[in-house]
């Protein structure tokens, strides 16, 4: 059974349709990728998924269980969780407050009282020695580099143990050496059960890292598969080429 | 690091000696005219460290938390007209019930005004203040409208008569500083420092923001309501224009401005300079509003010179100074435990 199964999800934005009639499924254990030509609407599937803009029309079901009225908090706590396009963190707090803020607290107790503070300041500290940026715990998001805010993000995504996280262009505006950092790291993190759906222009990083590969053109998949098999589809190449 | 217990020493020393300085106040200093400083300065304390808990923390900045306060002073007004209550000590055993129903109007108007973002809660907030302001003049059956509200009067001598609202007005504002002070070493405080930062990632990352914005909401407006009240009861008679004053409102968000935004002790400060301030040049130079300019000046000083207030700034100074003369570098990360290396 499909992790996330996605079933003729619309969307409009006044006249324009960014999805249209979308189906597509994310097997669990997989790192899939969502690709396609610029507007062709892979970002608004992740803002339907994750509960960011409401859906006109369709199903969004995760682990057999319908989420698609439901808003992004409730929706990370069953276990998806996602970047954005752009790094996102928090500016004022510290490298460590960023990774603490997913952490999942359950009951009114839990949230205002310390207990529990020194296990996952530890478990935030694992997670930053793991992307390797560490030293930067003390320092204020606002400080850190483009590349360190990008590992942020992605180590703070993985503090509330999510089943699937959903990349939203990872290797956007990163350079060669953090890039493959960030696919190892992806790899790492994949071979401890956790499934990733990847939005990506890069192809290189695509066929490298992604074990399946859906393309989206106009709103709605025209071709899914393993990499290999895509990259000779002719009506890939036709979205991507103009042909 | 090693020096973080020490300067933890030192903080938990300054705060008692800052307590049991402002427990001996009346005691140090009994004469009439500087008890009322007193309590208008501890009411601000009080105030501002309330209004921080919802601008300060979540960055949703409120120019209607006036209307809890006259609300809370209303409030507390009718239940002691309302059940008999003689002037004296009495009265102020039914302020946590005036909290209580601010607390209700507070979930109410917080239920509307969060939907708004940014300056559309700054105007829907001022909007509720005005709307209860019109309300307390114009339901004349219940709040006395233009003619006011009077409260019992207790029967204590000249002297003495400020000494019991002072300390009341202590224990709100500590109550008010405990509560801060949780908030922000807590998970809640976190999650309302990362909707500051930017509300839809802290969405993203599985932060309630509906909830943790509202509950802010009313624990700020509960503590506010029931300052309310003591003013109402303090000052025995209460108009909608004098206690649903915009003023009140913009007093204590200067003060957490000028202190430090989102910071415990900012507040605190700003309310220590402001208040004091303020009631001197009204001493000196007459009960006119001159005051005003003296808070537009102040305004200017902090918006040109000291945009994130005081206690951030000398904060920042001081990181400056410990960076060239010694080694951190940043703020401190205290892990708990020492961080180990995973296993891949």
């Amino acid at each position: 059974m499909s992790l996330l199964q996605i079933d003729k999800l619309c969307k409009r934005f006044g006249g324009v349709v960014a999805v249209d009639e979308c189906s597509l499924s994310v097997e669990p254990g997989s790192i899939t990728a969502l690709i396609g030509p610029n507007g062709s609407g892979k970002t608004t599937v992740f803002n339907l998924v994750t509960g960011f803009i409401p859906k006109d029309k369709g199903t969004v079901t995760f682990k057999s269980q319908v989420i698609d009225r439901m808003g992004p908090d409730r929706i990370y706590e069953l276990g998806i969780g996602r970047t954005f396009q752009l790094a996102r963190i928090f500016p004022r707090l510290t490298a460590l407050e960023n990774m603490l803020v997913p952490v999942r607290r359950q009951g009114l107790r839990a949230l205002f009282s310390g207990a529990g503070w020194s296990n996952e300041k530890a478990r935030a500290m694992e997670m930053l020695e793991f992307l390797e940026i560490a030293h930067v715990a003390g320092k204020l998001g606002g400080a850190l580099s483009y590349g360190q805010r990008k590992l942020l993000e992605l180590g703070a995504v993985m503090m509330a143990e999510p089943d699937l996280v959903l990349l939203d262009e990872p290797a956007g505006g990163v350079n060669p050496a953090l890039l493959d950092r960030i696919s190892a790291h992806i790899r790492k993190l994949n071979s401890r059960g956790i499934t990733f759906l990847i939005v990506e222009h890069n192809m290189g990083f695509v066929m490298n890292l992604c074990t399946d590969v859906v393309v989206l053109h106009r709103g709605r998949p025209i071709a899914s598969g393993k990499p290999e098999v895509v990259r000779e589809d002719a009506a890939v190449l036709d979205a991507y080429l103009g042909a | 690091m090693r020096s973080l217990p020490r300067l933890r020493l030192i903080q938990g020393a300054g705060v008692v000696a800052v307590f049991a300085v402002a427990i001996a106040v009346p005691a140090l200093a009994p004469d009439p005219a500087t008890t009322n400083i007193a309590v208008f300065t501890m009411m601000y304390i009080g105030l501002a460290t309330a209004w921080n808990i919802m601008g300060g923390y979540t960055g949703y900045i409120s120019l209607g938390h006036a209307g809890f306060f006259g609300f809370g002073a209303y409030a507390l007004g009718l239940l002691l007209a309302r059940f008999g209550v003689a002037g004296g000590y009495p009265p102020f055993l039914l302020v946590p019930v005036a909290g209580l129903l601010t607390a209700v109007l507070a979930l109410a108007i917080g239920w509307f005004a969060l939907r708004t973002r940014a300056a559309t809660f700054v105007i829907v907030t001022i909007a509720f203040m005005f709307m209860l302001q019109l309300l307390a003049e114009n339901l004349v059956g219940i709040t006395g409208g233009g003619g006011g509200l009077s409260f019992p009067i207790p029967n204590w001598s000249g002297d003495f008569f400020n000494t019991p609202y002072y300390y009341v007005m202590l224990l709100l504002a500590t109550v008010g500083l405990g509560a801060s002070w949780l908030i922000r070493h807590s998970k809640f405080g976190l999650g309302l420092l990362a909707i500051r930062d930017d509300e839809d990632k802290a969405l993203a990352v599985g932060v309630p923001t509906r909830a943790f914005k509202l509950t802010a909401f009313v624990i700020s407006a509960t503590l506010v309501g029931m300052i309310g009240g003591v003013y109402g009861y303090y000052v025995t008679y209460i108009y909608p224009q004098f206690v649903v004053d915009p003023l009140i409102g913009i007093s204590m968000v200067l003060m957490v401005f000028l202190g430090g935004l989102g910071t415990l002790s900012g507040p605190v400060l700003g309310a220590l300079i402001l208040e004091p301030a303020q009631l001197w040049l009204a001493y000196n130079f007459g009960a006119s509003r001159l005051y005003l300019v003296f808070y537009a000046a102040v305004f200017l000083g902090v918006i040109l010179l000291l945009p994130r207030g005081i206690v951030p700034s000398a904060l920042d100074l001081l990181e400056r100074w410990r960076n060239r003369t010694g080694p951190p570098a940043s703020r401190p990360a205290t892990p708990a435990t020492p961080a180990k290396a995973v296993a891949p």
